[in-house]
């Protein structure tokens, strides 16, 4: 019950966090902030990777949560990946304007 | 406490702070690279925080090790290449198949679990009702945002459109049914029966392809970011599973977040969650009686549009979809330096909704050297059409269509559009008279001060710029 109880209070207060972290947010970053908020929801790879490390021996469970593990990184390394690629973009644009007047 | 649990305590709230500036830094365009990569750390960190706390508390067996690595480099190779090669054009489906993989993974911890319960750890709570019921909800979100977010990403690549019995209401019926099916399949399961495990996997599956694949293209933006929030919520129904409250934190804020964003994106097109999700493709249905015939269209040849150019003082740009599908951005940027070399002002008209996601754009431009000064926003552009010379809307249909300010039986009534109209010589670059991604008629094709230039985005653009290095338009002096 200790875990619960915790585990729930830790829920809400999350939830209440994630609700107030974006208020305005530019159209221009609409895309990039769902590609990046994308990608941390990706931290399943953690419960992937505690079910592997407890597994033991049970073969069928290891492929499984290796699977998983896979598609969690797919999706955390993918992620994060693609949402600098599409901000090198904007980064890069205010000094090369300088540089060019 | 020992010294590897409490290292793992101090770095899951490490990793927590972290991520939670991550989540807020992504939406400023100065602190936004900069958060990302600050979350990426984060997550690396409690990857570590994991592996030390395992270490010191039993150690990880080679077989293991072996099974870590092999999930690693197999997800980890795979997400680098796709995020290396995948084209800008494409970044709305990347995010809705990562976002369902992200889904498949929860999925999978709690079908593994379910089928073999570890009493080792797991807060202890793997067998009761709470232990069984997180279960459940994980399979459940986690098998909706699999199968959603691969629908979501087969429509936007034109691999799937509405079948014709979807955009029916008798939709609703099997999506209920679905539903349905899916309670009596949780309740079998929290009984006890492995095969309400696999009901619950395949109804569940079968519910999210059934609401998504009914939703219009126009609207899949917000699908996504609605999917997306799902994710976060089966991350923290996995973190019940498996007993770790950094997973439940971190799901909670993606999934809070998301839903946040999703707000802020219907509000962008005017259109409320209830009407995306229930009210099916925009205008489906009702293509044959809005549509119609035109009539009085002007088109005109590349010649006349240069030399309309190059009289001009004052053009905007509107770019749409049919630029992102032609690849023409950097052609386009060619023909804007050349006309601003001539003093002539050119700026970006950017619709919230232009392309296929909000902010698809913005990306696309950038990629293109444009200045992120000349990119307007629809509400800062739309006073301003009536001075400005020449509109040239590239590959853009629902975004401009009048009818959505003046005719209040049309599908697309009170959607903000920009006021193209208003200026005085308007450019549409299309490829043929077909309609927009809502298959409604544009009024404006028909205006006096409208002329179509028909043919590929991409080839306009280039034929034009030679016409206008032609007219001596882009050289200095």
């Amino acid at each position: 019950m200790n875990f619960l109880s915790e585990a729930l209070w830790v829920l809400l207060l999350g939830s209440l966090l994630g609700l107030e972290l974006i208020g305005k947010v530019p159209p221009t970053l609409h895309t990039p902030l769902m590609s990046g908020a994308n990608a941390i929801s990706g931290i399943t790879m953690l419960a992937a990777l505690t079910l592997i490390i407890k597994a033991g021996s049970n073969t069928t469970l290891l492929i499984m949560a290796s699977i998983s593990l896979g598609f969690a990184l797919f999706n955390v390394i993918g992620g994060f990946l693609v949402t600098d690629r599409m901000l090198a973009m904007f980064s890069r644009k205010p000094s090369r304007n300088k540089e060019n007047r | 406490m020992t010294i590897s649990s409490l290292i793992k305590y101090l770095i899951d709230l490490l990793a927590v702070l972290l991520l939670a500036l991550g989540i807020k830094g992504l939406s400023k365009v100065r602190s936004a690279r900069y958060a990302n990569r600050l979350a990426a750390v984060a997550m690396a960190l409690s990857v570590v925080g994991v592996l030390v706390n395992s270490l010191g508390d039993k150690g990880i067996p080679i077989t293991a090790w072996t099974w870590i690595i092999f999930g690693t480099v197999l997800g980890g190779s795979l997400g680098m290449i796709t995020a290396q090669r995948v084209p800008m054009t494409a970044m709305p489906e990347t995010v809705a198949l990562f976002n369902g993989c992200g889904g498949m993974s929860s999925l999978l911890v709690a079908i593994g679990v379910a089928l073999f319960p570890i009493n080792d750890g797991f807060g202890g709570l793997n067998n009761d009702l709470i232990g069984i019921l997180s279960i459940v909800v994980s399979i459940f979100v986690g098998a909706i945002t699999f199968s959603g977010s691969l629908v979501a990403m087969a429509k936007l690549q034109g691999w799937l459109s509405t079948p014709t019995w979807m955009q029916n209401k008798l939709r609703h019926v099997f999506n209920i049914a679905f539903a349905a099916l899916s309670l009596v399949a949780a309740i079998e399961l929290i009984r006890g029966g492995e095969a309400g495990l696999w009901l619950l996997v395949i109804s569940s599956s079968l519910l999210g392809i059934g609401v998504t694949l009914a939703i219009g293209g126009a609207d899949m933006p917000v699908v996504i970011s609605l999917l997306n929030s799902y994710s976060g919520v089966a991350a923290a129904a996995a973190g019940f599973v498996v007993g770790s409250q950094l997973l439940i934190v971190a799901g909670a804020m993606v999934g809070a977040a998301g839903l946040i964003l999703t707000q802020v994106m219907c509000n962008g097109m005017n259109r409320s969650l209830t009407s995306v999700l229930f009210g099916g493709a925009l205008g489906a249905g009702s293509v044959a009686d809005s549509g119609g015939e035109y009539i009085n269209i002007t088109s005109c040849s590349v010649e006349e549009c240069a030399l309309t150019l190059e009289a001009a003082e004052r053009v905007v740009v509107v770019p749409g979809y049919g630029l992102a599908v032609a690849q023409a951005q950097h052609t386009l940027r060619e023909v804007t330096r050349a006309l601003e070399t001539s003093g002539i002002k050119v700026c970006y008209a950017i619709h919230p909704v232009a392309g296929r996601m909000p902010g698809h754009m913005n990306v696309l431009l950038a990629e293109a050297d444009v200045p992120y000064e000349q990119l307007l926003e629809m509400d800062v552009i739309n006073p301003e059409f009536p001075a400005v010379d020449v509109v040239l809307v590239l590959g853009a249909n629902d975004v401009v269509n009048p009818q959505a300010k003046n005719d209040s039986s049309s599908p697309l009534y009170g959607m903000p559009v920009l006021d193209v109209q208003e200026a005085q010589t308007v450019f549409v670059v299309k490829r043929g008279m077909s309609a927009g991604y809502s298959g409604i008629k544009n009024d404006l094709f028909e205006m006096t001060n409208t002329s179509m230039v028909f043919g590929d985005a991409k080839k306009v653009l280039g034929d034009l710029l030679v016409e206008l290095k032609e007219l001596g338009v882009g050289k200095k002096g």
